[in-house]
Formats: C-alpha cells, structure tokens, sequence
C-alpha cells in the first residue's frame, strides 16, 4: 500500500468517525447511540491498523485489537445488559433542540480546524490532517455530556470523547507507547465497571436515570 | 545509578494492603491492618526520603521511577497523612457503623479502595512517566469515586456523580494535552516510550516546539486543574467533600490537589523551557487569583461545615498556584511550603470537623454548638486548626503565605490587593463561623464521643515546629525544588 493511499483512507475513515460522532448527537433511542459506539470503535480500529500497517509501528496492531474487544464489544455489550436489567433500552430520550445543537457542532468543527493548523504545518506525518477530526470528536464527545440529561447518555459521550483522545494519539504521534495505551485501556474498564454500579445506585435512589433529577446539592443563599 | 531498595516497598505497601483488606473483609481488625499498612508505607517513604537526603535525586527501575526533592517531600507527605487518617478512621467509621451508615460490605470496600487510592497518589508523584501519571491520576480519580458516594444518600450520590463526570472530562483533557506534549517530544527524543520521561524531557525542554507546547499547556491546564479544584472548574469539590466520609474529605483535600498540582507544576516547568516566556505562569497566576477570591467569597454563604472547609482548600490552591505562577525563588518556596502547611493543617480540620459533626449528628454548623465545653479536645484542636489555616503567626501557614506576600509585592504588585483581599475575607469568613461554634453552652442534642487525638495534635505540632523553625533538611529540599522548577 502507498503512501497516498493510505493518507486517503485515512481521511476517509476520519470522515466516518466525524460523521458518527454528529449521528449520535441527535440519536434519540439507547439502542441505537450503542450501536453508534461501536461503530465509531470499528472505525478506530480498522483506522489504527491501516497506520500500523503503513508506518511499520506493530505496537498499534496490539492498540488496534484492544480497541476492537474493548470498544466494539466489550463496552456496547455491558451497555446492553446495563439497560436491558435496568429496563430502559426501549426508552427515547427527550432532546431538545436537536438543530442547534448541530449547528453548535459544526462551529466546533470549525474551531478544531483553526486550533490545530500550526500543528498540521509542522507535522510530516500522512495521518497528520486528522488531528483537527480528532480534537472535534473530543469537543463533539463534551457537547454531547452538556446537552443530555441522562446517565447511559453521559457515559457513552464520555466514550466517545475517550476515542476521539485516542483517534488524536494514532494521527498526531502514530500512537502512544505501548504502556500508556494499556494503562489507559485498564482505566477505562475500570471507569465501566465504576458506572455499571453507578446506574444501578442512581436507579434504585431517583428511580429513574434522568439526572435532572439531581439538583439537591446546589448553593445555599 | 544507586538502587533504591525502599521504593518498590513504598508503592507495594499500600497495593498489597488493598488487596488483603478486601479479602479479609470486614473483620474486626481490619481497621488495624488498614494503619499498619499506612504506617508501613510511612516507614519505607521516610527511608526513601533518607536516601534522597544523602545522595540527592536518582531514578530507579529502569528509568520507570524518579525521585527528587520536589516529590519526595510530597510523596512523605502523602504516606503520613494517610497513616494518621487512617488512625482516625478507626474510631469514626467504627461510630458510624454504630450509626447504621454504612454495613459490612460497604466498610470492606472502604478500606481496600482507601489503601489502593494512596498506591495510585504515591505511583503519580514518583513515576518518570508522563503518561503512567495520568493513568496514576485517574486511577486516584476512579477509586475514590465510590467512596464518596459510600453512604448512598441521594446527595451522596448525585455529588459521586459529578465528581466522576467532571473529573473524568478534565482529565482526558490532560490526556489530549499528554498526547500534543508526545508530539513535540519525539520529534527531539526519537519515538517510544522514552520522549515521555520527565528526566529527558526536562533535558530537552528548550528544543520542543513552543506552539505545540503552548497549546498543550492549556489543554494540562484545564485536565489537571479542574482535579486541583481552581475556579471556574471547581463544581464537584465541594459536593465530593462534603458528601463522603470525613476521612476521605481529608485526604482529598490534604492529598490529592496537592498531587494534582505537583503535575500541573512539572508540566509548568518543561513549558517555560520551551517558550521561554511567562505564557504558562501568566495563565497560573489568573486562575489563582480567581479561585483565592472566588471561594474566600463563597466561604462567606456557607452552613454546611465540611462544604465550608472544602472552598477554603480552594482557596488555598488557589494560593499556591498563584505563587508557582509568579515563580522567582521566593514565591515557588513559598508555595511548595504552603502545600505541605495546608495539607496538615486542613486535614487536622478536616479530624476534629468529622467529630464535631458526629456529636452533633449533623453537619449543619447552626446546630454545632460548644465544642471547648463538650470535648475539650475537639474544642481546641479544631480552633487551632483554624487559627493556624487562616494564616495567624506562629503557625507554618503564616510563614508560606508570608513568603508569597512579600514576593507578590516585588514582583506582581497589580495583583497584590487582590491577594490581600481574598486573605482578609477568607480569615473574618472563617473565624466568624467558628468562635459560636466553639464558645457557649453544650447544646441538649450533643452527645459525648470519644475522639481519636493523636492525629490532630501530630498535626497541629507539625504546623507549629515548622512555623516556628523550618527543618534544613526541609529548606534544603525546596530550594533544591526551586531550583529545578526555575
């Protein structure tokens, strides 16, 4: 594989997580932001090896394969259970102002674009042009954190924002090393296990997942 | 390079220690094991740090681990208090199983992620790695997160949440800033994990890219700042304090800003190196000086008395950012002297808090009433505590923010009112909660207790010596510090 074929596959697959990351800002159903998920983990993981591959770093074949069992099946399956046993997986979210929200996004885009261009120009490397696609999955990750009222919606946006830091990781440096990635892979299932918990604690106290509903600690006047 | 035979031990204690405690389960000598472990670990730090004394910085195990004196003192630091917290939870949590606030399993948790919470502190302050610290930090993150939320109330709960929400979206932004750092660095240091080493990349720090440094700086700041508690990142602080156990409010407060900050600091250095400008100070100092006054204010409106203390630790982060902005010998001695005064002295606070509200049974501070008469110890141990954190001579406090004073004054004079402001308001804010709470009659709803002394009065001795006489050993090492992080 060349090197110009690579940088376009590699824009491509960019593209895709891009896209994903805006399907699940005005993805409404529990069902389908999971799929998204792992989607966008697919993505990551395909995008991963095919740098692996072409820079000839064989530590981001390991990243590639962590990647796809902990973020294409791993996590979307504990989510699954998660909201079957909590009988919430038919459940559709209240969003409101879906257009805005998108609109907001896009402005993202735009300023991950103008953040990261001194950055680009100093870079020699073929996945250099996706940092800007990465920075923006991270701040597309947090808007979607601000604009949900629910836990499992939360939490799979913090997910998200996860996989843009490491899509910004494989396209800036070609990769972490090696015990950073591992460290930072024990974290996040750590992290799942922690929120596993958590939903079943804020479930059986508020009855519900809706964190409107925790309001009770603000400042006293 | 020297072997160093207690640092394995110092990091295996507390690990081993988690371990055990939750296998053991909640037996009645858990408690116990829980203080041999803290004080084992204690043990090995000060053997640790007797090494660093003799024979100055080294790294160890391959370059995996780096002490100098900058983190020593620290990591000291976090073995003591957490050997004295650990002494004081004893005698709490066993009232508050008496209580009924927490079961069986819930107190075999608590030990097991107390334990394995002061491993990750310990791993994030000696580690060469830039990255291994973050995962250290979010470990630290992580395990107490349930801790917090340990007695499952609905706003004990809703606080564990926020605390794992906020805390979880500022760290991976120190995380996409630990990735831009990365980028910089390989291009000096080659690939692998070596460009993540602070010994190397303090070496080259003046060949990294100024851009990407810059624009990493910002992203560390806000990762690892929103973990120190400055405004406006702070939200979950005071929820996470005020809600969990008191010993956790302690170490929280004692130990894990002043982890975080020591990152923030590392990162602070090798930036300046790169971009030879105040950049990085500059935007230290503006969060600083927004959370100094920030909280002093919010400390004002306060009734909850753990929720009262925590803005103070605010406050006093604030302080010693401020000071690690400005830079210059005397502000940064300042303020590695503040973290260590404001660690002790807000943790004995924190103990003698964790009684008063258990004798009262709340933590409301309208119904804590009388303190010096219903037990004397707790009476006065939290009134010199207070005293000695609102900056009164001849308490260690004084001594640090003094410092910081006086180098605002020559170097920054703009901003030296405004310090002084938050100072003021901060000290009338505090001592006029506590004088009613102190003085007066025992109210009919306290109930006598008796308290766990030895860690206060440890503490509070502490403060005291080093106010009134700063150890060489100890100015030793913080101008070793100052000069590294010049």
């Amino acid at each position: 594989m060349n090197l110009e074929l690579a940088a376009r596959i590699n824009s491509f697959l960019a593209a895709l997580v891009l896209l994903t990351a805006f399907a699940m800002l005005a993805q409404r159903r529990m069902n389908g932001l999971i799929h998204l998920f792992a989607w966008q983990g697919l993505l990551l993981s395909i995008n991963t090896a095919i740098v692996g591959y072409v820079a000839a770093r064989h530590h981001l074949y390991i990243s590639s394969v962590l990647t796809l069992g902990l973020k294409v099946v791993l996590l979307p399956y504990i989510l699954q259970v998660l909201i079957r046993r909590l009988k919430i997986h038919k459940e559709i979210e209240v969003v409101v102002n879906i257009p805005m929200t998108m609109m907001i996004g896009i402005g993202l885009v735009v300023f991950s674009y103008h953040l990261t261009a001194p950055i680009m120009q100093l870079s020699t490397m073929v996945t250099r042009s996706t940092l800007a696609v990465a920075l923006a999955t991270v701040l597309l990750g947090l808007l979607m954190m601000i604009t949900r009222r629910h836990a499992v919606t939360q939490i799979i946006g913090f997910l998200a924002l996860e996989n843009g830091l490491f899509f910004a990781a494989t396209s800036a440096t070609y990769g972490m090393p090696l015990v950073v990635e591992l460290g930072v892979a024990l974290d996040v299932l750590i992290a799942a296990f922690i929120f596993g918990i958590f939903f079943f604690h804020i479930h059986a106290t508020f009855e519900s997942l809706d964190i409107e509903q925790m309001a009770r600690l603000k400042e006293g006047d | 390079m020297p072997g160093a035979p207690l640092l394995l031990p110092l990091l295996l204690i507390p690990l081993g220690a988690a371990v055990v405690l939750g296998l053991i389960g909640d037996r009645k000598y858990a408690a116990e094991i829980n203080i041999f472990g803290s004080a084992a670990t204690f043990a090995a730090g000060l053997g640790l740090a007797l090494q660093v004394y003799e024979q100055g910085s080294f790294m160890a195990g391959g370059k995996f681990f780096f002490v100098d004196a900058f983190n020593i003192y620290l990591a000291v630091l976090t073995a003591f208090v957490s050997m004295t917290t650990a002494i004081f939870s004893r005698r709490y949590m066993r009232l508050e199983r008496e209580h009924g606030r927490v079961g069986s399993i819930r107190m075999r948790f608590y030990h097991a992620m107390f334990q394995l919470f002061i491993f990750a502190m310990l791993l994030c302050l000696l580690t060469n790695n830039v990255g291994i610290l973050w995962i250290a930090m979010e470990l630290a993150t992580l395990s107490t997160v349930l801790l917090v939320s340990l007695y499952r109330t609905p706003t004990a709960i809703e606080a564990a949440w926020k605390y794992f929400i906020l805390c979880g979206v500022g760290i991976a932004q120190a995380l996409f800033g630990t990735v831009l750092l990365y980028f910089a660095a390989e291009k000096v240091l080659g690939e692998g994990g070596d460009a993540l080493l602070w010994t190397n990349l303090s070496r080259v720090s003046g060949q990294l890219e100024p851009t990407v440094l810059s624009l990493a700086f910002v992203f560390l700041m806000v990762g690892y700042g929103t973990k120190v508690g400055l405004v406006p990142l702070h939200n979950w602080l005071p929820d996470a304090h005020s809600e969990g156990p008191t010993p956790i409010s302690a170490v929280l407060s004692g130990l894990l800003l002043n982890v975080a900050l020591y990152a923030l600091v590392r990162c602070k250095a090798l930036v300046d190196g790169a971009t030879q400008t105040h950049h990085a100070g500059n935007i230290m100092m503006g969060f600083g000086l927004l959370s100094i006054l920030v909280a002093a204010y919010s400390l004002l409106r306060q009734k909850d008395i753990k929720r009262m203390f925590s803005y103070s630790s605010i406050e006093h982060m604030g302080i010693a950012t401020f000071a690690f902005g400005l830079g210059g010998p005397i502000a940064t001695f300042g303020a590695l002297l503040h973290m260590l005064m404001h660690s002790l002295a807000k943790s004995s606070i924190f103990f003698t808090v964790g009684h008063a509200s258990q004798m009262h049974g709340t933590q409301e501070m309208a119904r804590i009433r009388g303190l010096f008469k219903g037990n004397p110890l707790v009476g006065w141990g939290f009134m010199l505590g207070v005293m000695a954190i609102v900056g009164l001579p001849p308490f260690g406090v004084f001594t640090s923010e003094f410092l910081i004073l006086t180098a605002t004054i020559k170097d920054a004079p703009a901003t030296a009112p405004f310090l002084l402001l938050g100072l003021a308001v901060a000290f009338a804010a505090l001592l006029r909660r506590v004088q009613p709470m102190v003085c007066g009659e025992v109210p009919s709803w306290q109930q006598p207790l008796r308290a766990a002394h030895v860690p206060v009065i440890l503490h509070l001795v502490l403060v005291l010596v080093v106010g009134l006489y700063l150890p060489t050993f100890l100015s030793d090492w913080f101008q070793t510090a100052v000069g590294m992080l010049k």
